[in-house]
């Protein structure tokens, strides 16, 4: 193995991927690469995503063909720098050959998802790392563990990090007993409970950014810091129609306008992301949920919480990261803890930022983790 | 999701949830209740085939084994049905269903239309359909043209575990008759279904593959056998081809076909019943009207031969349409030649 010689291979998002298809290169070969920059974007099963340079260079080879599907891991480019011979390169590639994956047979391995009981009932959640420090993902309205898709791993490196299923969500109960953000709040700290976790970072998306300020203030001792990634109850405003649409629509054609308001580039919802909301949006129960979360968080497309003076005054730690072409929740919203938190608006991102500039975020995350 | 079960278990499972949700679910149907108590057996047959086993110990009474005298049961079912319960009936072979022809032809699909919408029969009728199983021409057919062809009726052919259960639930909720053909060479196929409950709308095909060069159209069985010639089509003449699983074949869901057509501008039905008036036919007329101008190429059919299934194996493996079939449908009516 040549160490100047850095590969990129076809990434991993999630346990259950185990191949993608690259849509098209961001860079020509022969550009010079800054270590975050994107390089190409690849689609999966389940979402479109943007592939980012681990190491700078010249992108050397391109292997990885447009509309060619790879398996993890695959060989699709090559990053070194100018004075590595040619020669030195191709023989990297033709001696590369794809890991095998770790452990467990890949077909076997599947999402290794796992579910606790809590006050709230059942609740699934997913597990990486085994750092000292703890992390808990907090997705939004609607959402479930996987919007952490590109984050969970590169966090686990760090620390032991925990996302879940809030309730009425992903694979969690699906009964609501108190559909407020005081009752989400009791549910995560039951959860924590469940799991034994004493203290942790909070990381919250959207409506789970609103839950977390909600744990920081209820009980402070159990929250190590916070992060508010595109974070509800910051201020009054909200996207009205999108969680109207959202809550509303029941086929595809409905659905998919309404979720392309999440990202900055639109060709990021792919129909297999529409057709995995779906699923969810028909399962018994969610749809009572959801219309309970959305009349007692946002009735009349305004935000029923604002908790910017309260999280201040609890002096937790905090991180703000938004988008700055969120639709959903506008990005200016961002500044409403400039005086205490550390704030981040994020370019030709949207309301997942944490998915469209993953890098960026997983970065900031790991930095405001470590304190 | 996680959990992969059976097609054959996702109908069971359908069927448990919904007796447990709404008491005005019954289960009727022949050997459902059979062999209960008998020595060496600790629970009903559940059916010619157990897709119902496990449900009378669960619940009871309200699954009822029937005479072999399908006249009377559907009949009773449909009965039922306007008096305010929510049966199921199963018919063991969709082939039987012309002893009870009337009751659902003329009786079940018509109730709402002849009283003014004051009458409702929520009856859904499963049924097995479909080759393959060696059981010849009087339990092989696919006869689901001849349900589709009735107005008042809505007919429902899964191809996979997850359709199954959400379809199943789907048919039992809703207020019309319901034919549900259930393939037989599909109830060990396995995939990811949740535990919870979940309805899958009427009229909403499933786009199972995406593609930019032909539309292959298909249901039940045949969404497999196209899946399969799609894979054949990448790999040897570099064609993508779009595969669309109709799940319900009445109500159609025509827009998801159109758009798919005027996208590729090539059509390819695969329909397991027999060409004459069938499904492949129907969806190949309904596009020539519909998107004349966005087609490339004349459509093609992909059927069964116009035959009686045949009792041989040999021939009984030629009579359901196979992946080559489709394959070289396409071929026809793509420029590219596919390698060999």
């Amino acid at each position: 193995m040549n160490a100047r010689i850095n590969p990129i291979v076809m990434p991993k998002w999630g346990l259950s991927m185990a191949e993608g298809k690259v849509t098209g290169w961001l860079v020509r070969p022969g550009a010079k690469i800054t270590a975050g920059d994107e390089i190409l974007e690849v689609e999966t099963d389940k979402i479109a995503g943007v592939v980012e340079a681990g190491e700078a260079g010249t992108l050397r080879r391109v292997l990885g063909e447009p509309q060619t599907v790879y398996p993890v891991k695959a060989l699709i480019g090559v990053i070194a720098d100018d004075d590595v011979p040619d020669a030195e390169i191709d023989a990297f590639v033709a001696a590369y050959a794809v890991p095998a994956e770790e452990g467990e047979d890949a077909a076997e391995a599947g999402p290794r998802y796992e579910f606790v009981e809590t006050p709230a009932g059942r609740l699934r959640y997913a597990r990486r790392g085994e750092g000292e420090d703890t992390v808990l993902l907090i997705h939004g309205f609607g959402g479930d563990l996987d919007n952490w898709l590109f984050n969970i791993d590169a966090l686990g490196a760090a620390a032991t990090v925990y996302a879940l299923d809030l309730p009425g969500h992903g694979q969690s109960e699906k009964a609501l007993g108190d559909p407020s953000l005081p009752g989400l709040a009791t549910a995560v700290l039951g959860f924590m409970d469940a799991l034994g976790i004493a203290r942790a970072h909070l990381v919250g998306h959207s409506m789970g950014g609103a839950l977390a300020q909600r744990v920081a203030v209820d009980a402070p001792s159990r929250v190590a810091s916070i992060a508010l990634i595109a974070s509800a109850g910051l201020g009054p405003e909200i996207n009205g129609d999108y969680i109207a649409g959202f809550v509303s629509a029941a086929g595809r054609r409905e659905l998919k306008p309404v979720l392309e308001h999440l990202f900055h580039d639109p060709s990021t919802v792919t129909r297999q992301l529409v057709d995995d909301v779906l699923k969810y949006k028909r399962i018994d129960g969610v749809d009572t949920a959801l219309r309970a979360l959305a009349d007692g968080l946002f009735p009349d497309g305004r935000q029923a919480s604002q908790l910017a003076d309260r999280t201040r005054a609890a002096g937790t730690r905090t991180l703000v990261v938004f988008g700055e072409g969120d639709r959903i929740i506008p990005a200016a919203h961002a500044q409403a803890l400039a005086d205490t938190a550390q704030v981040h608006v994020l370019p030709e991102a949207g309301h997942m930022v944490q998915m469209e500039k993953a890098g960026r975020v997983n970065e900031l995350l790991l930095k405001h983790i470590a304190g | 999701m996680g959990r992969k079960i059976s097609y054959k278990q996702a109908i069971n499972e359908a069927l448990d949830l919904e007796m447990r949700r709404d008491p005005t679910v019954i289960v009727l149907g022949e050997d459902i209740v059979g062999g209960a108590g008998a020595p060496g057996e600790a629970d009903a047959w559940g059916g010619v085939l157990g897709v119902t086993k496990g449900l009378h110990a669960k619940h009871g009474d309200r699954l009822m084994d029937t005479p072999l005298s399908e006249s009377a049961y559907i009949g009773a079912a449909i009965g039922a049905a306007a008096c305010g319960m929510r049966p199921v009936a199963e018919l063991m072979f969709l082939d039987f269903m012309g002893v009870c022809f009337d009751q659902i032809l003329n009786q079940a699909a018509k109730f709402k239309y002849m009283f003014g919408g004051k009458a409702k029969t929520p009856v859904v009728i499963r049924a097995m359909v479909g080759a393959g199983f060696r059981a010849a021409a009087q339990h092989s057919q696919m006869l689901t043209p001849l349900f589709t062809h009735v107005p008042g009726l809505k007919v429902v052919c899964p191809s996979n575990a997850y359709d199954a259960k959400g379809l199943l639930i789907q048919a039992i909720r809703d207020d019309d008759p319901v034919i549900f053909c259930e393939h037989k060479a599909l109830y060990g196929h396995e995939c990811d279904v949740p535990e919870e409950a979940y309805a899958i709308p009427f009229a909403e095909a499933n786009v199972a593959r995406e593609g930019k060069d032909v539309t292959i159209v298909g249901y039940g069985l045949t969404v497999h056998r196209a899946l399969a010639a799609a894979e054949d089509l990448a790999r040897r003449g570099g064609i993508e081809a779009e595969v669309i699983d109709l799940r319900t074949l009445s109500p159609m869901d025509w827009d998801t076909v159109i758009e798919s057509v005027e996208a590729t501008g090539r059509l390819v039905v695969v329909d397991e019943a027999n060409p004459r008036c069938s499904i492949a036919s129907d969806v190949a007329a309904y596009v020539t009207q519909h998107a004349f101008g966005a087609l490339k190429a004349a459509p093609q059919m992909v059927t069964a031969p116009h035959t009686p299934v045949p009792f041989s194996p040999v021939l009984e493996d030629l009579y359901i349409p196979s992946a080559d079939a489709v394959s070289a449908a396409v071929s026809r009516i793509t420029a590219k030649a596919l390698a060999a």
